[in-house]
């Protein structure tokens, strides 16, 4: 291997402050340099906000409106098995001037029609939860891969150099666990900050008179023994030893992250600890994302994304705090799991709207795969990764439109069909990052998200 | 191509006669499949999760190869073929569909001429399982028997040990060399680091030259550290925690026998088939003394220690799902296999099939789980726990109860229960006089929650004094409990449940071991037995080709960073292959023959020149083998959180290496996990002890600070290799946290008292720290530093000085 044919040598000398990379650099010279250096062209999305539905949430029961499967409700599929097909457990009905169709289960969300861009036509490679949840996240369920988020933060850099670029609430510990918000062989900065704790339960708030915590905790933001210039004197002394480590080891990417995680941490004392101070919210947007009323963990996570949106973080994501992986009473269970999120999500679409955020962030609904249109369990459905829906707002996609399709029940992706691969490129795209380029050279092999496959849609750019 | 000219010919018959023709694909949709749907899919088929005796008759490929017992179409082979011999009666062993009447005679003709005129099926093999049978999978690498490789012979003169050998060996197939050996200092602290989690002292690490090595490593698993750093190690795998996580969190205050029990069996090498045997059925084991029983039982505790979900209002649900979490923990474990995926469909990628899990899960159910945890508001699945045996000197940290105390809870549960038997008579009555309609429907309501609230407030005050009353004696001193398993009064076989759905029973399956990896089926020693001590002996059974693989994997994956497989909770299908398959057998082969010793296996591989290797970046290699999978040299790591947190009270000289007596879960005051912070007696990290990590306190859900910041194993989940991250959090721990602070004075305060001069307490630090002398630019930036700092006093100084180098990159890399 002739090592001239590959740009190792940014790799090699990268330290501390001569980075080979693009994010670091762009954060270590400010915001401004950051757009400048990772943009391909222009951007129409400045940050992503995602939602993430762990479970395979049910698109046939919430974002694909299939009338033969109504018909055939009931009726046992050949090609299944001999399976009952099963149509949407709860109506359908259509939304906004567009006339999306929507299931009745999320009228809150029914309000932003106009501004949805749903795609019909996900699929994905395997039907099993930790391989698709990490596939989602990574691109690659075989392989340890950077995250999306990693990349998105490798690419632009954070737009507030005193918060980390990639900050992930309350993830779920398993389904690949860190590996969904890890930076793998990209410079470990990128990696998504978990923030994030158990929250005390409604019963005992009530009982002891307490909040259920305001925000996620965040230990150890100051230290009233020193004064900033103190502790600046001694982060200097530890970035000395660090450095002087480095040299000695010469390729070390762990000993750059904890230098660059030392950076970022001394000046997110400064702004952490409000931006994730909820109470500091007017009553009235509390009570638009429903806080305080009854289970409201995923409203606080969803109204803290809005803020940390605000403060400049470049890539957010708040996990539900329920599955929807409804083997069984699949009724019952959507009206729960829509219940507890419809009202928040609607209300971050409404918040974002009226700061005039919307328009450069893209929101993101997706969960791992989506669900069989026959019936499973007593009255589930299945997995199924041949066919799902999720649906992206703002950030430069066309509201009020249907992407691609499935077959006629809701089982295959046939029209447009859009693999995990299309979908992470069309993201990227709207970030203004040419996925082709978006690239690093690990070991001597160029890395990319979507690896060799991948196509924006472009139909659905605003 | 013979399919497109049959469907052709079927046409050319003309539409009238296509039904009749049995070659063609109208005669297969009219004709047979809708028989092999109505009658065969329901067990053999994907859609139900099933495939009775190996077979399945929903894809052409499937009904070709057949099951167990051979082919179940030939086409053009009517006599041969068993689905027809079946179906027709021929043999009394064989008759399908099974306690139905036979098929009728045309349906029996119309299945003869399809397999006579050469049995046309269109349907293409399902993806999910690409059409295989079960049993075809056992072609995979880790279900082979483990072999003796030979080892390779020498090239060179690198090579020392047998593992050298085979490291050697694939280094040079691809053109790599081995990296040379590490510095002494450097590899000292590395060996103290793998094998019990402390740095070296000064003196340790100046003495030490390669010449010792062996009784340096003897040494070292001989300490009492091992037992906590391997000890630990186990701990993650076996999802050691001590509440009950998910939504009801209530605290297991008798966990920590276990972790104890853990601790012990790792320093004394007890041989690890004899040490799962003890995990699995240490209850029924012989043993002469009281303290052998006592230890026994603990281990059971393995069964116990698993997250649940004790709010669940169902309780055959709770039940089911307590011994699928028992059968996921054993698999995974041990076997590194994800045998509980079989619980609603035949396993999507690894040779289990439903049948197999639930023959497993008879032995689980009729066996009792002892977790403890009482009945109230938060909790509807109490449990109980077993006594231990009194022992001299033994170690009861519950809380004792003055008698007076007892005797009125006594009463009081009396009177409950007494309150509880009229409540039920008046219920009686209730309904009685509620039949006739002279009450009307409101005070009949009123009546019913009055008597709803009543119950429910006996319900849930029982279950508390219950469980106080249970874990003391008559005067109220606390008596010695643990948590396990027993086997149950009545065992049980479980049905199949498809889809998982208990309201959905199949046949039943008889428990013991079915025959999984290519070794035979045990059955329960007899019928009063659960057949866990079968199950127990079969993992352990040296022709188990996983157990040993498994667990030299683990080894391998804790002192080199990366398993040689890497996927070390895996071993089936969907897991990786390993990078040096002769090594992890020669390695698998040895623990076997060594008598199954853990510190013998581990001594073999860190007296190899292939763990002695720097960790020093080289070019050439690295642009080959970025990844280290041929080991040209040792990967640099980041230590552990317990490690980190070990490290500084080592250096600090607070730490305090003795056993910490019981936990703090066993101190707590509080039943529930999250209502802990409102303690004032407890600190907010959940730490404030100087006792070693391993003894710091696992809620779920909750864990120390430390813990959770550095990548903790999740401690409802089995973990052979942790997560590695890097994130400002962390950063933010070791500026700010009080702990990091405390340690960092009383480093200092330790500085000030062994040395009188600045430049020597300098030079002391790095020593301390690092086991090194700082070089010179070092010592300028130090005193630099505290020039700078003129205005504050030396003690305070010196100590954010400490803090620095205890937040150092090098303070928390293994080299």
């Amino acid at each position: 291997m002739n090592p001239s044919l590959f740009p190792r040598r940014d790799f090699l000398q990268s330290s501390t402050l001569g980075l080979g990379w693009l994010a670091f650099s762009a954060m270590a010279n400010g915001p401004s340099r950051a757009v400048a250096s990772g943009r391909h062209f222009p951007a129409r999305a400045k940050r992503v906000i995602f939602l993430s539905m762990k479970g395979g949430p049910s698109h046939v029961d919430l974002l694909d409106y299939k009338p033969d499967l109504i018909k055939a409700n009931g009726k046992s599929a050949e090609k299944f098995g001999g399976a009952a097909l099963v149509g949407p457990v709860h109506p359908f009905s259509q939304r906004g001037k567009s006339g999306l169709w929507m299931s009745d289960l999320m009228p809150h969300l029914a309000k932003h029609a106009d501004d949805l861009c749903i795609i019909n036509s996900m699929h994905t490679d395997v039907p099993n939860h930790s391989p698709a949840f990490v596939q989602m996240h990574t691109g690659s369920f075989q392989f340890v891969r950077p995250s999306l988020g990693a990349w998105t933060v490798y690419g632009l850099g954070t737009e507030n150099e005193n918060l980390p670029g990639f900050v992930t609430l309350n993830p779920p510990a398993d389904n690949g666990g860190a590996r969904n918000y890890g930076s793998a062989f990209l410079p470990s900065i990128t990696q998504g900050t978990r923030v994030g704790g158990s929250q005390l339960p409604a019963l005992y708030a009530a009982f002891l008179k307490k909040e259920q915590t305001p925000g996620p905790p965040m230990k150890n933001i100051s230290n009233p023994s020193m004064t900033k210039a103190e502790q600046r004197r001694q982060l200097d002394l530890i970035q000395g030893l660090n450095r002087e480590m480095l040299r000695k080891h010469k390729v070390q990417p762990q000993i750059e992250g904890m230098i660059e995680s030392f950076e970022l941490a001394f000046r997110m004392q400064s702004e952490v600890p409000d931006t994730l101070d909820i109470s500091k919210e007017p009553e009235s947007t509390r009570k638009l994302y429903g806080i305080g009323e009854g289970k409201d963990a995923f409203a606080r996570q969803c109204l803290l994304a809005r803020r940390m949106a605000e403060a400049g973080v470049r890539f957010i994501e708040i996990s539900s705090p329920m599955g929807w992986d409804h083997h069984s009473l699949i009724k019952e269970g959507l009206s729960k799991n829509c219940g507890e999120t419809d009202r928040p999500i609607a209300a971050l679409l409404t918040d974002l709207k009226l700061r005039g955020m919307l328009d450069d962030t893209l929101v993101v609904w997706a969960g791992e795969f989506g669900r069989t249109p026959y019936m499973q369990g007593i009255n589930g459905r299945d997995h199924n990764h041949k066919g799902f829906s999720l649906w992206m707002a703002g950030g430069g996609v066309k509201g009020g439109m249907n992407y691609g399709a499935t077959d006629e029940i809701g089982y295959k992706a046939v029209e447009n069909p859009m693999h995990i691969h299309d979908w992470h490129d069309t993201m990227l795209h709207l970030l203004g990052i040419n996925h082709k380029q978006l690239k690093y050279n690990y070991g001597g092999r160029d890395f990319r998200l979507t690896e060799t496959s991948g196509e924006v849609a472009r139909e659905i750019l605003a | 191509m013979k399919r497109i000219c049959l469907f052709v010919a079927s046409f050319t018959v003309g539409a009238g006669f296509a039904n009749e023709d049995p070659a063609s694909e109208a005669f297969f949709e009219s004709r047979i499949r809708p028989v092999l749907v109505k009658h065969c899919y329901e067990c053999h088929s994907v859609e139900a999760g099933k495939s009775k005796g190996g077979l399945r008759l929903d894809t052409r490929q499937s009904t070709r190869t057949g099951g167990d017992t051979g082919a179940a179409v030939i086409p053009n082979d009517a006599e041969d073929s068993l689905l027809l011999s079946a179906i027709q009666h021929v043999d009394p062993d064989l008759e399908m569909p099974p306690k139905e009447p036979k098929l009728a005679d045309e349906v029996i003709h119309d299945f003869t001429r399809w397999i006579e005129a050469g049995a046309f099926d269109p349907r293409e093999a399902n993806p999910a399982t690409n059409g295989e049978s079960l049993s075809s999978r056992l072609d995979h690498w880790s279900y082979q028997p483990l072999t003796r490789p030979n080892v390779p012979a020498s090239t060179s003169d690198w090579p020392e040990t047998s593992v050298d050998q085979f490291i050697s060996s694939r280094l040079k197939n691809h053109g790599l060399k081995p990296s040379g050996d590490a510095e002494e200092r450097t590899f000292i602290r590395r060996l103290y680091f793998d094998l019990i989690g402390l740095p070296p002292s000064v003196e340790q690490a100046e003495s030490f030259t390669f010449d010792q090595l062996e009784k340096t490593v003897d040494d070292l698993l001989a300490s009492e550290g091992f037992g906590v750093r391997w000890g630990r190690h186990w701990l993650d795998v076996v999802r050691f925690g001590e509440s009950n996580g998910r939504e009801a969190n209530i605290v297991y205050p008798h966990a920590w026998r276990y972790r104890d029990y853990v601790i012990n069996a790792v320093n004394a090498d007890v041989p690890f088939d004899r040490f799962l045997v003890e995990q699995i059925a240490g209850d029924l084991l012989p043993y002469e003394k009281e303290e052998e029983r006592a230890r026994l039982l603990i281990a059971t505790g393995f069964l116990a220690i698993g997250a649940k979900g004790l709010n669940n209002q169902d309780k055959h649900q709770f039940a089911a799902d307590l011994v699928d979490e028992q059968l996921d923990a054993f698999g995974r474990a041990f076997l590194a296999s994800s045998l509980a995926c079989a619980r609603c469909h035949d396993h999507k990628a690894d040779p289990v099939s439903m049948e197999d899990y639930y023959s497993l899960i008879g032995i689980f159910r009729s066996t009792k789980a002892y977790y403890g945890t009482w009945i109230d508001s938060e909790n509807n699945n109490g449990g109980e726990l077993i006594k231990l045996p009194d022992l001299p000197g033994q170690l009861t940290p519950g809380k004792s109860i003055p008698k007076k105390k007892v005797e009125e809870m006594k009463a009081q549960l009396a009177e409950l229960n007494e309150l509880e038997r009229k409540g039920k008579e008046k219920a009686a009555q209730m309904m009685e006089s509620g039949k006739s309609s002279e009450m009307s429907q409101k005070a009949k309501r009123e009546n019913f929650n009055e008597a709803l609230r009543e119950a429910l407030r006996i319900y849930w005050t029982r279950g508390g004094l219950t469980g106080k009353l249970e874990a003391v004696d008559d005067d109220g001193n606390p008596i010695p409990l643990c948590m396990g398993a027993k086997e149950r009064d009545e065992m049980v076989n479980s049905p199949v449940y498809y889809r998982g759905d208990l309201k959905n029973p199949g046949d039943e399956v008889t428990r013991g071991v079915p025959g999984l990896f290519g070794m035979d089926p045990v059955p329960p020693a007899n019928e009063n037995s659960s057949g866990r001590l079968e199950l127990a002996l079969w993992v352990t059974d040296s022709d188990n080709p996983l157990t040993a693989r498994v667990m030299a994997n683990r080894i391998w994956s804790h002192l080199f960073g990366t398993g040689l497989v890497r996927t070390t909770d895996n071993f089936g299908l969907t897991g990786e292959e390993p990078s040096h398959p002769e090594l992890l057998d020669y390695l698998a082969a040895q623990f076997q023959e060594k008598g199954w010793s853990v510190k013998q296996l581990i001594k073999e591989i860190v007296m190899s020149r292939a763990y002695r290797q720097s960790s020093a970046y080289r070019e050439e290699a690295f642009l080959k083998d970025p990844d280290n999978r041929l080991i040209w040299r040792v990967n640099k790591r980041r230590l552990d959180a317990e490690v980190i947190r070990d490290a500084m009270l080592s250096v600090s000289g607070e730490i305090d290496l003795s056993p910490r007596p019981g936990s703090l879960a066993a101190d707590v005051k509080s039943h529930s996990v999250s209502i802990i912070g409102f303690d004032k007696s407890v600190p907010t990290d959940l730490d404030g002890s100087t006792y070693r990590s391993v003894y710091l306190p696992v809620f779920r859900e909750n864990l120390p600070d430390v813990l959770n910041l550095f990548d903790f194993a999740e401690p409802s989940l089995v973990v052979g290799s942790r997560d590695e991250t890097n994130v400002p959090l962390q950063a933010l721990y070791l500026m700010n946290s009080e702990f990091v602070t405390k340690r960092s004075k009383a480093f200092a305060d330790r500085l000030i008292e062994e040395t009188f001069e600045r430049k020597d307490r300098i030079r002391l630090a790095f020593q301390i720290c690092f086991n090194r002398d700082p070089c010179k630019k070092e010592v300028r930036m130090v005193e630099e530093y505290f020039s700078d700092s003129s205005g504050a006093d030396e003690s305070t100084i010196t100590a954010r000085f400490c803090q620095a180098l205890l937040s150092s990159a090098e303070f928390r890399i293994a080299d």
